[in-house]
């Protein structure tokens, strides 16, 4: 168990800057999450982290230790690659010993860690099997086996899930926390997957071109977005944005927007432009005839425990997120309310969230 | 696959398409024996029968080419024949039968050790320096790489014994005329640029994790390339390895202008096989099947992974 810190990280490739100026605590026994759409710069966080890659400048530190320099052997950290990286040559017993091996343990030790590991992991038949006969999951399985079985000071996972069917992938994602609470180990776990983010994480660190925009639990980088990326990057259906005027001042807590006015989370600074975004989410509109705004239903999507209804309005399309009951049907026309409590407002210059009731003002990091 | 069903995909070929494949190769595959055969065939007959007219493909083996290719021998007058013991070996009684006898033993045996180190050890150093230069190549920013690389594959760009001369010169200025050693580093440089491009290809078909996961599990990189990525190579390295070997064990022009006596391999040797009233046929065709013996072997031993390493690695992972 360690805590990782990361200070004023810095990699470029050429001229490519793939990380930016990143600085994160991973706290000792985290499960923390680096979230980002593909070259964001969070793999490339990570392969720093292990040793893989040589940051242009800054500090990776491991327990407070500084072994930005040091090489990956000497940091007692295990790797989970996306292509798990099995050796293809050796059987899955000969894949988990390797990493014991290269500490000259006596054979009868490694043997017994290979086992203890395998029960662990469930695999305990597969260990004399060939690599190439084992189906995905199981792949995966032992890749975990061959970093466990190390008991290294943290887990680094690289996309593990990533080539795995969806049923399975909501299994391993279930097995993986799990596997963390029982070791407590500190994790550091790389996805595109804001699912799988949200449904394992302690913490998410949101990443976009090589930048952290946001680190929090994943309750707050949900219902909390700091900025217009992290609100439209999260949650599925996205977040509905709509143009709206007016000049707000501190403590306003109605705008216009769409042709009516509507109540929003009363602001702790002044707006800094006339022009703003706002965002709310699918399921904080709700159908409701007395409503002001009016819109035509463009599509129904009909998902079994809820529906996604698309409705055209003056300000724009917006998705609602409506109980299964609800009768709606193509070009009907419905009335909308917002639910004042969960609208997030955005300069759209900055792509920053105005503070207000609902987005605290204290400094994250 | 499922031979009871007349239906199969439309990207696969059809029993006809397959029929006639199968005779186009059988006849490819013939034709390119009768030319083989027919030299090991020669190796079994006797000078008279190796140039009758017309030829005979039916006869009486006999192992004289083979007794004609190991030894040297003198034609005796009949009067020393008579007077000579009784001969002690088959092989002396063989070539008694034609009034000579042996003197010793031929060339043959120094040339065909000359070719085997000269080949298998060119052949060894271009594979392994092809697999670290590879390597280095696949995996390490190596600054002006595509002009390295590009450099190397000149080197291929024009018949080797284009610049036989300039080397002849060098050679002799430098002692290496004539030497093991010249000839090996000479075959090395000319295989370096295949082998070199040949396992890069392989290289780069390995996923870099392998040695990421194995340096990660507390390697060095020497380590991790020598117990991860030298394994997934094997194919390839078999395959560049049987190239590399065909070309030096085949090799005439070098081989005839460089060297004489000391280093002289079977190449330019071989044909050279005289034998009463001009080339002695039948030790000619018993020296080229023996020739070619090793490089058969090699092939058939590493004809697993050639198959799989001819392929490129396109079917692999």
């Amino acid at each position: 168990m360690a805590e990782i810190r990361l200070e004023r990280l810095h990699k470029a490739f050429a001229d490519f800057v793939a990380v930016d100026d990143v600085n994160l605590t991973v706290e000792a026994g985290q499960f923390f999450v680096l979230l980002g759409p593909s070259g964001c710069g969070k793999t490339t966080t990570l392969r720093m982290i292990a040793g893989l890659e040589l940051p242009t400048s800054g500090t990776v530190r491991l327990d407070g230790q500084d072994v930005t320099s040091l090489r990956p052997a000497k940091r007692d950290i295990a790797f989970v690659f996306q292509l798990f990286a099995l050796y293809p040559h050796m059987n899955v017993r000969r894949n988990i010993a390797y990493p014991l091996r290269s500490q000259g343990l006596p054979s009868a030790e490694i043997r017994r860690r290979v086992e203890e590991t395998a029960r662990i992991l469930r695999i305990e038949h597969l260990l004399d099997q060939p690599i190439g006969r084992l189906a995905g999951g199981d792949r995966q399985r032992v890749a975990l086996g061959r970093a466990l079985v190390r008991h290294p000071k943290c887990f680094l996972m690289d996309e593990p899930l990533g080539t795995l069917d969806t049923a399975f992938r909501e299994l391993m994602c279930e097995e993986l926390r799990d596997l963390h609470d029982r070791l407590g180990a500190t994790t550091v776990y790389v996805t595109h997957d804001q699912i799988e983010a949200i449904a394992m994480a302690d913490r998410i660190a949101v990443m976009h071109k090589g930048v952290v925009l946001q680190v929090d639990p994943p309750a707050e980088i949900y219902h909390r977005p700091r900025s217009l990326f992290v609100a439209q990057f999260i949650g599925s259906p996205a977040m509905n944005f709509l143009d709206c005027e007016g000049r707000l001042g501190r403590g306003a807590d109605q705008v216009r927007v769409a042709g009516t006015t509507a109540q929003v989370p009363a602001l702790h600074e002044d707006a800094p432009q006339d022009r703003l975004v706002f965002g709310v989410r699918p399921e904080h509109v709700r159908l409701d005839d007395g409503a002001g705004l009016r819109g035509r239903v463009y599509g129904v999507e009909y998902m079994g425990s809820r529906q996604i209804l698309t409705v055209d309005t003056e300000g724009g399309r917006l998705r609602v997120r409506a109980a299964n009951t609800a009768r709606a049907e193509i070009g009907d026309q419905v009335g909308l309310a917002f639910d004042p409590a969960n609208v997030v407002l955005f300069d759209p210059e900055s792509e920053a969230a105005l503070e207000s009731t609902l987005i605290g003002g204290a400094a994250h990091g | 696959m499922s031979g009871t069903s007349d239906a199969h995909s439309i990207v696969e070929p059809g029993p006809t398409s397959r029929r006639v494949a199968s005779v186009v190769v059988i006849v490819y595959a013939l034709v390119s024996m009768v030319p083989l055969a027919w030299i090991v065939m020669t190796g079994f007959k006797s000078p008279d029968t190796a140039i009758a007219y017309p030829p005979e493909v039916v006869f009486e083996p006999t192992l004289e080419g083979y007794v004609n290719l190991f030894t040297d021998r003198t034609r005796q007058t009949p009067e020393y024949m008579a007077d000579l013991p009784p001969p002690e070996t088959w092989y002396d009684e063989l070539v008694r039968s034609r009034n000579m006898v042996i003197t010793g033993p031929s060339r043959f045996f120094g040339r065909y050790k000359n070719s085997l180190i000269i080949g298998f050890g060119s052949t060894f150093l271009a594979v392994f320096l092809g697999t670290l230069a590879a390597y280095a190549f696949s995996r390490f920013r190596v600054p002006l790489k595509d002009d390295l690389l590009f450099f190397i594959l000149s080197t291929r760009m024009f018949p080797p014994i284009a610049v036989a001369v300039p080397i002849y010169l060098m050679y002799r200025a430098l002692g290496l005329s004539d030497s093991h050693f010249g000839m090996i580093i000479l075959y090395t440089a000319v295989n370096l640029s295949l082998s070199v491009w040949l396992l890069k290809g392989f290289v780069d078909e390995i996923p870099r994790e392998y040695e990421e996961a194995a340096m990660i599990d507390g390697y060095t990189r020497l380590q991790a390339f020598w117990k991860v990525v030298l394994p997934q190579m094997s194919a390839g390295i078999a395959a560049t390895a049987i190239f590399c070997l065909i070309f030096a064990w085949n090799e005439y022009a070098f081989a005839l202008l460089l060297t004489s006596g000391n280093a002289q391999t079977a190449p330019p040797f071989i044909p050279i096989i005289i034998g009463e009233g001009g080339l002695d046929w039948p030790a000619v065709a018993a020296g080229t099947t023996l020739f070619m013996l090793p490089v058969v072997i090699f092939t058939v031993i590493l004809r697993r992974h050639l198959l799989r390493g001819i392929t490129f690695g396109a079917v692999r992972r």
